[in-house]
């Protein structure tokens, strides 16, 4: 039996009137990956947004066994929650290696000798940012800048990783390399929630999925379950994406 | 106009453009990272001026009081404030970490005041009570509105601005104050005379520009500003909060102000209210600069310095005139690059 380090219960989000996010309950246990999928304007950027603090929500949002629904999104930070946004905002007129160095301020503020170590060893894991870490965050290439939101996150040494489509805007080939590293962070220790809008590719890598439609969590199960469920197979692992992983081929 | 008359209008204009491009930057990083246009930085240029003349003559500076008062009304402010967020269990603690600092503060200057020190003592006395204000002035004039649009923020600026020289008016009265210069020393270089004091305003803004260089370059909390100036959320994402951002920029805004206060108290008499102007033309820079870059608006610094110099010599009159005009220029050469610094979210 693993332990739970992330319960959100009957979540509700709301710009204005529209409810974006209605009752929803997930949650995320130590070690593992889950993936949330559905059609877009589902809700699932809404839903990372709230868990994370940016946006206000009610319903009860328990780390670690303590309610954190009350506190800012710098205090959640501190708590070892961290959220790879959709709009990835990095510091663009800053270099890659201030972005990675500013991704550690919550350590540095505790005093964290380690953090010259996770700098090695994100650069280890891709060194292309190593090759520019000289260069202004603003300049690099798509992918690249997938590579820095996402080693920025690792900087703060998070137990909860949060990726709201890591694989956005990118060539196969590099959707594919991230996903993997994505999947080999769970032996360093790290759990992550993972928004993906390629659902064949989230089930694969991910322990335990949630389908979300309408703001609403419509379905959830194992991956594996997941992947063989006709209903899933015909909304979102349909032709297209078969297609998708021939093409890659 | 022959060339000793022209030296001496340089040297001027240097003096001033120095002061000039320290306002400029401190104003740069308030509007940076607060989005507030902080009319009253030139306050703390007199406040600077005026608590060193107050503690040269054995005086508690009004100033030690503002310190004391605001400190208990930010203190209470953040009692409220977490009473209404539903965390009472954390008031005591966050009450005693808010007033521990403005208690220190007025507490040393209080008990130091009378007791004659030496001028480099009172200069670190003054600095330490002024610069203290700045982050109370945040806490409770702008933190509680933080997330106001650009013009309320104005708004609220231009009420602190008020406030201040109001305050100033009664800790330090009407009288204008000449402190004393840190050197007397004079070199003659042909026709051209450079005062000593000329040099410490050199030397000194140049050291602190290369300080600031070095803080906002290289250390983490400086590197944590620029990012909070650059992208707000991405900064909450890492963990930097506003208002920690927004406390250490008053802090550095005020001691910028501060120093230039200190600098400039030998060479000026400084009224309650002689801060506005020498504050506005900071502001003037930092708009030549788009409110955005260091290194444009100390070109506008100097610009501002020398115009004002010259234009004091050719049309005395309108010396301040000639350089509030230079903003229609400047602000339509920016609207036409279309920079515009658009509301938030
Ligand atoms: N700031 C906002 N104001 C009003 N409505 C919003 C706002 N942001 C999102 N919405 C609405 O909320 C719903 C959920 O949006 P959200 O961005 O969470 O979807 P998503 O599942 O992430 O979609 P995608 O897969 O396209 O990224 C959408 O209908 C969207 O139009
Ligand atoms: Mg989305």
């Amino acid at each position: 039996m693993s332990e739970r380090l992330l319960a959100v219960r009957d979540l509700n989000v709301r710009y204005g009137k529209v409810e974006a996010i209605y009752q929803a309950s997930i949650s995320v246990d130590k070690g593992t990956i889950v993936s949330v999928i559905g059609p877009n304007g589902a809700g699932k950027t809404t839903l990372l947004n709230a868990i994370m603090g940016v946006l206000p929500s009610k319903g009860g949002i328990e780390f670690c066994g303590t309610d954190i629904g009350r506190l800012t999104t710098e205090q959640r930070v501190t708590k070892g929650m961290c959220l790879v946004p959709e709009s990835r905002e990095l510091f663009a007129q800053m270099s890659v290696s201030d972005n990675l160095e500013l991704g550690a301020f919550t350590r540095y503020r505790r005093r964290d000798k380690g953090i010259k170590r996770s700098l090695d060893e994100v650069y280890e894991l891709f060194p292309r940012l190593l090759e520019r870490r000289t260069q202004l965050a603003g300049s690099l290439s798509g992918g690249e800048r997938q590579m820095l939101a996402l080693g920025r996150a690792l900087m703060s040494k998070p137990t909860l990783l949060m990726l709201d489509e890591p694989s956005l805007g990118l060539a196969p080939l590099i959707v594919k390399e991230i996903l993997q590293n994505i999947s080999n962070l769970r032996s360093t220790g790290v759990s992550i929630l993972l928004i993906e809008q390629n659902a064949r590719a989230a089930l694969q890598i991910s322990d335990y999925g949630y389908v979300l439609e309408n703001g609403d969590i419509a379905m959830e199960g194992a991956s594996k379950d997941l992947a063989n469920d006709p209903k899933v197979i015909e909304s979102y692992l349909g032709m297209g994406g078969a297609g998708q992983e021939k093409e890659r081929q | 106009m022959d060339s000793s008359i022209f030296l001496l209008l340089a040297q001027d204009a240097l003096t001033n453009g120095a002061i000039y491009i320290l306002l400029a930057m401190a104003t740069i990083l308030i509007f940076g990272v607060t989005r507030i246009t902080f009319l009253p930085q030139g306050e703390f240029v007199s406040y600077g001026a005026l608590t060193l003349a107050t503690l040269q003559m054995g005086k508690v500076p009004g100033t030690v009081w503002l310190v004391l008062v605001l400190g208990v009304v930010a203190a209470i402010m953040e009692a409220f404030r977490l009473q209404r967020a539903g965390l009472s269990r954390e008031i005591p603690v966050a009450v005693v970490k808010t007033l521990i600092p403005p208690l220190v503060v007025s507490g040393i200057g209080y008990v130091c005041a009378p007791l004659n020190l030496n001028l480099g003592l009172q200069v670190l006395l003054t600095i330490m009570i002024v610069t203290m204000l700045g982050p109370l002035v945040y806490r409770v004039a702008f933190r509680p509105i933080a997330d106001a649009s650009i013009l309320n923020l104005l708004i609220a600026a231009v009420a602190v601005h008020f406030a201040l020289v109001g305050l100033g008016l009664l800790f330090f009265g009407a009288e204008g104050v000449r402190t004393p210069a840190f050197s007397e020393a004079q070199i003659n270089l042909g026709v051209l005379t450079i005062t000593g004091q000329s040099i410490w305003i050199y030397v000194t803004s140049i050291a602190f520009i290369g300080l600031l260089a070095y803080f906002f370059g290289r250390t983490m909390y400086g590197k944590a500003l620029r990012a909070v100036a650059f992208n707000r959320n991405g900064a909450r994402l890492v963990g930097i909060s506003p208002s920690l951002a927004g406390t250490l920029a008053f802090a550095l805004a005020a001691l910028i102000g501060c120093l230039s206060g200190i600098l400039i108290g030998p060479i000026t008499t400084i009224y309650y209210d002689s801060g506005f102007l020498i504050g506005l033309k900071g502001f003037v820079s930092a708009i030549v600069g788009g409110m955005a870059s260091y290194p444009l608006a100390a070109g506008g610094a100097l610009l501002v310095g020398f115009s004002e110099s010259f234009s004091s010599f050719w049309l005395s009159a309108y010396k301040d005139v000639v350089v509030f005009t230079m903003i229609i220029p400047v602000l339509l050469w920016l609207s036409l690059r279309s920079v515009h610094f658009e509301e938030e979210e």
